[in-house]
């Protein structure tokens, strides 16, 4: 009936399966419009009238912000299921979301600061996005390592469940009390590019990029979900079958 | 019944603190230590140690909060008591309350009470003090909720010190700036209200809900 896909959810064989037949499209897509977006963004698209060739940072520095900002929400509403509906895939989930959104967010830090070096004279700026930033890293890193603290996972899920979603009722407190602060102690010194809008010419390698990253953090979901079924059904049947072959 | 888990939990938190004047005073002696090497490491001058007064006073009572939440459940959940608050049949809910109410009334209280004496060490302008007295009080049961749901998620964990810290003080970001920066705007002889009540309203909106999510950590805790 309507419901099947539903309870289908509950069945690690046929999660493991899906996730495989999803990625045999989706991983050499994501290649494709990475390679294309990088080029394309890197080489092709004309350089800006002020920063020169230093801004094609933007390639790389925007997509993995809006995607690490993004992968929070999806880590508290798998939390959020497994807490409801007590559900193995959502637990999974939850767990592989904390340290691909640490390192997508520590690389948008990363390439921020080899962006501000050239633009803004300077690796590091205590500005209100850059402020906010490191605190989703910290509280990435506390889910994961909460996580990892417990022996029983569980429970470890269900810990890091009510974690990050206290965390998401924070994360907009969070904001606006470093937006706050932010115009509290420095005026806006510090401008994006002069330019209003951005041009079409680099808008759209720069969206092409941005799905490109979003498509990768889909694989490296899927990709961290199969792993981790694996691992905690490694007693099951259907797994050995897997593992020692016979398709 | 229910209602009597709360100033159950209250009562025997607060037996407790008076019995051993450790966890009464150990909180308020590190506030002293700290405060007192801000001096040592800044230099002793005046204007600089006024200037950064508010942002050190608070930042100061954040490690104080968070050195006593990391002990707060963790003889309870030793002896047993914490299982038989939630197999009493009682409201879990309400006793979490009690010991996020009791948590404030051991650590935020006195030290709300003696913060205008630390912020005299640190030569921090009069005008900031009743700013001062009144965001260190509604902060600290902010802190206090927030604590005591960090340590909910750990007491059953062997390693959860570090841990604590790590999970909290990202969380407590917003009680940060908004106790400094009220001070700061006392200082500079703005109004102080509007900060004031954004900050009561955050302390009324996590002293109702965070216990709902201190509830299910303990739960959570007992299973382990």
């Amino acid at each position: 009936m309507a419901w099947t896909w539903f309870h289908r959810l509950g069945s690690p064989p046929w999660i493991y399966h899906f996730a495989g037949r999803v990625l045999r499209y989706l991983l050499p897509l994501t290649l494709l419009m990475l390679c294309v977006g990088a080029v394309w963004g890197l080489a092709f698209a004309p350089p800006d009238f002020r920063q020169g060739n230093s801004y094609r940072i933007i390639y790389i520095h925007v997509p993995v912000s809006v995607v690490a900002l993004a992968g929070y929400y999806v880590m508290a509403i798998a939390g959020a299921v497994s807490l409801i509906w007590r559900m193995k895939v959502a637990d999974l989930i939850m767990r592989v979301a904390a340290p691909i959104g640490a390192g997508l967010t520590l690389l948008a830090l990363i390439t921020g600061a080899v962006w501000g070096k050239p633009t803004w004279g300077t690796w590091w700026v205590w500005d209100a996005r850059i402020t906010s930033m490191v605190i989703l890293l910290f509280l990435y890193i506390g889910v994961y390592a909460l996580y990892e603290a417990y022996d029983n996972k569980t429970l470890a899920a269900k810990a890091c469940a009510i974690l990050s979603l206290v965390g998401t009722v924070n994360i907009p407190i969070i904001y606006k009390s470093v937006d706050w602060w932010y115009s509290l102690h420095q005026p806006a010194s510090i401008k994006f590019t002069g330019g209003t809008t951005i041009d079409p010419s680099m808008l759209y390698p720069l969206l092409l990029m941005i799905s490109a990253v979003y498509a990768l953090y889909v694989c490296l979901l899927l990709l961290g979900l199969r792993a981790g079924l694996i691992d905690s059904e490694s007693t099951t049947n259907w797994v050995k079958r897997e593992v020692l072959g016979g398709h | 019944m229910s209602t009597s888990l709360f100033t159950k939990v209250v009562h025997r938190q607060l037996l407790l603190a008076f019995r051993r004047p450790a966890a009464l005073l150990n909180p308020l002696t590190f506030y002293a230590v700290v405060i007192a090497l801000m001096p040592l490491g800044l230099g002793p001058e005046r204007q600089v140690l006024a200037d950064f007064a508010p942002g050190l006073l608070w930042i100061t009572a954040l490690l104080a909060s968070l050195l006593s939440a990391e002990t707060l459940l963790r003889s309870d959940y030793d002896d047993g008591s914490l299982e038989q608050i939630v197999t009493s049949g009682g409201s879990v809910y309400l006793a979490a309350l009690g010991y996020v109410i009791s948590h404030w009334l051991i650590t935020g209280l006195p030290l709300m009470l003696l913060v205008p004496l630390f912020s005299q060490l640190l030569s921090m302008p009069t005008e900031g003090v009743l700013a001062l007295v009144a965001s260190i009080g509604v902060g600290t049961l902010l802190l206090s909720a927030l604590g005591t749901l960090g340590a909910a998620l750990t007491v059953a964990l062997r390693r959860g010190g570090m841990l604590i810290s790590l999970l909290l003080l990202p969380l407590e970001v917003p009680v940060l700036i908004l106790g400094a920066g009220l001070v700061e705007r006392a200082i500079s002889g703005l109004a102080i209200q509007g900060l004031l009540s954004i900050l009561i309203g955050l302390a009324v909106l996590a002293v109702t809900l965070v216990p709902i999510a201190i509830a299910a950590s303990i739960r959570i805790s007992l299973e382990v």
